[in-house]
């Protein structure tokens, strides 16, 4: 399946952003939309409302270590629409690919990509350019069973379409553990 | 055949021959165990399960609940299990941390594969079970499906010599790897060695739950006749042990001598590369102590505290919260006298919830507080407010700095 190209702002952070920088404890008691002004509440204040619709979130090696906590979730509700890193923790990797939330790995992507250059993301190819002068990073590509649960849009559209939820029923199991 | 543990056990799951680092594989999930919070908000009750003899229902990150949306989703698990006959149903009143309970009720077995939404769910490595948690989607997936797949990482070896020291926990060797070590991303810890001999089961669940904070995929141990002996108390089951291949290939090993160490402790933030032997971290005055968490509110854990407390008195202006890990725990502390030693003491002995260990409810942290926590994380904020700074360190440390009001070496209290 083949995933339209993204082009969008990027933000950049550094090594080993943990799950719960991203979404803290307290904000698993608040709805999705007030869970989603407290991402990177510590670390970069202010920044759910700085983030655009379109948006990719770029970061370093070990992005995402920690819990199980949704946070892929909480990027889509503020239109994010991919990330790219180093590296990431499997289990935050496996969480935003679920949710239909594309996660590219690409090393050297920190050392080429500034907080706040346009870039163009080819999810399928996995492949980054930096439009202010074309140049581009190749990544590690996604198997093609990876890439159809992100172009179905996560994996409980899925499962709907296998006839495992109720007829009209859009609902996600929206929270992970601790 | 060159396989580690974790290798043969995907092989097994995915009914190949052989499977190697970089390989994807689909495999038939032995055991899937979903947790009180995936009903709390926007359940979608499914319209068929793939079997309900492989489920099981555990509620344990907000219990009693603290909310009235986690009680909403108290309703909606009940009703589930109703609907779809779960046997495996452990509500409040016979709850527990959900690895304590996978571990107490004979969930994981060896050469199985073991999936849970949470992190910490590589606690059941410690019984040579391919146990990792992938998420609340991909579990919700697994329990309609029976299947999910892996992408078969890189291992890497942990050969333990010598004996272990009677002051030195888990949670010790655990801190030295990931002090001397770093993080494992991407990677599986295997462990082996003759010095795994005087590691109790408790100390290997420890280390294997805190493969999650080295950023590791699966943690396992071998099982060898302490292993084999929990198990047999455990569970009835016929026992179908994995050993790693002699000629199996590793990223890397690394061998600890296990007479060497002593108390370690994490410094706030992380553990990889942020731990350090106790009598090398500064002397900082605490405010709050936890014992508690899948990782370290096991009945030996809670022992280990009223052993310290017993005769002493919790620091003034210090908080001691102890949280046993399932009501089981809690039941045979109190029968053991744990309990009463330590609230004696001044330390409040809690029910059973992953509570204050993710921030959630009994115990947070105010801005400017200083926590030595004996549980699975101390990132920036997990206990509370982002101005806290949270220390991680063994039961023992924990207790005996609750003691003194300050982080110690805790051989000085015994001394």
């Amino acid at each position: 399946m083949t995933i339209e190209l993204l082009e969008g702002s990027a933000w950049v952070f550094g090594d080993s952003i943990d799950t719960d920088n991203m979404y803290p404890g307290f904000a698993m008691k608040l709805s999705m939309e007030e869970a989603a002004k407290h991402v990177f509440y510590d670390l970069r204040p202010g920044w759910s409302e700085a983030v655009q619709p379109g948006d990719i979130v770029v970061a370093g090696r070990n992005f995402g270590i920690g819990s199980s906590r949704p946070v892929a979730q909480l990027f889509k509700q503020l239109g994010v629409v991919a990330l790219v890193a180093e590296e990431f923790n499997s289990l935050f990797f496996r969480n935003s690919i679920n949710f239909g939330l594309p996660a590219v790995t690409i090393p050297g992507v920190t050392a080429t990509v500034g907080d706040g250059d346009r870039v163009r993301l080819d999810v399928s190819a996995a492949s980054i350019e930096r439009v202010a002068d074309a140049q581009t990073l190749e990544g590690v590509k996604l198997p093609d069973f990876v890439l159809d649960i992100v172009g179905q849009g996560g994996l409980m559209a899925k499962l709907a379409g296998d006839g495992y939820l109720p007829a009209g029923v859009a609902g996600t199991p929206s929270r992970g553990g601790s | 055949m060159s396989m580690t543990i974790i290798e043969k056990i995907l092989a097994r799951g995915s009914g190949l021959e052989q499977v190697e680092a970089g390989d994807v594989v689909v495999c038939d999930v032995d055991m899937t165990v979903l947790i009180d919070l995936q009903f709390a908000t926007m359940w979608a009750e499914p319209t068929r399960i793939a079997d309900p003899e492989r489920l099981a229902v555990v509620m344990d990150h907000a219990v009693p609940a603290p909310s009235v949306q986690d009680a909403d989703g108290g309703v909606r698990a009940r009703a589930f299990v109703r609907r779809f006959g779960i046997e495996r149903f452990f509500d409040v009143g016979r709850h527990g941390i959900c690895h304590q309970v996978v571990a107490e009720n004979g969930l994981a077995r060896p050469g199985e594969i073991l999936t849970c939404t949470d992190s910490h769910t590589c606690a059941a490595g410690a019984y040579n079970t391919a146990a990792r948690g992938l998420g609340p989607v991909e579990v919700y997936s697994i329990m309609c499906t029976g299947k999910t797949w892996f992408q078969v990482a890189p291992t890497i070896r942990y050969d333990l010599a010598g004996t272990k020291p009677e002051v030195v926990s888990g949670k010790d060797i655990f801190l030295h790897m990931a002090g001397t070590y770093g993080d494992a991303t991407n990677h599986n810890i295997e462990f082996g060695g003759a010095g795994l001999a005087s590691v109790p089961m408790n100390d290997r669940r420890t280390i294997a739950t805190q493969g999650a904070e080295v950023s590791a995929d699966f943690t396992t141990f071998p099982a060898d006749e302490l292993c084999l002996s929990f198990l047999k108390d455990h569970t009835g089951d016929r026992l179908e042990p994995v050993e790693a291949d002699a000629d199996a290939i590793y990223a890397a090993r690394r061998e600890i001598e296990l007479s060497a160490l002593e108390p370690w402790v994490a410094r706030p933030g992380s553990v990889a590369e942020n731990a350090l032997p106790v009598s090398q971290v500064e002397r900082r005055k605490v405010d709050q102590c936890f014992i508690g968490s899948c990782a370290n509110g096991q009945l030996e854990d809670l022992r280990i505290a009223a052993a310290v407390l017993r005769g002493r008195r919790v620091a003034p202006g210090v908080r001691l919260i102890v949280t046993p890990a399932s009501q089981a725990v809690y039941a045979d502390a109190v029968r053991a006298g744990y309990v009463g030693a330590l609230a004696d003491a001044g330390a409040i002995v809690t029910n059973s919830t992953c509570g204050a260990c993710f921030g959630y409810h009994m115990g947070l942290l105010g801005a400017g507080e200083v926590c030595i926590t004996a549980s699975t994380r101390n990132f920036k904020g997990r206990m509370g407010s982002p101005d806290a700074e949270i220390y991680m360190a063994s039961p023992f440390t924990v207790a005996a700095s609750a003691v003194a009001g300050e982080i110690v070496d805790p051989r000085e209290l015994v001394a």
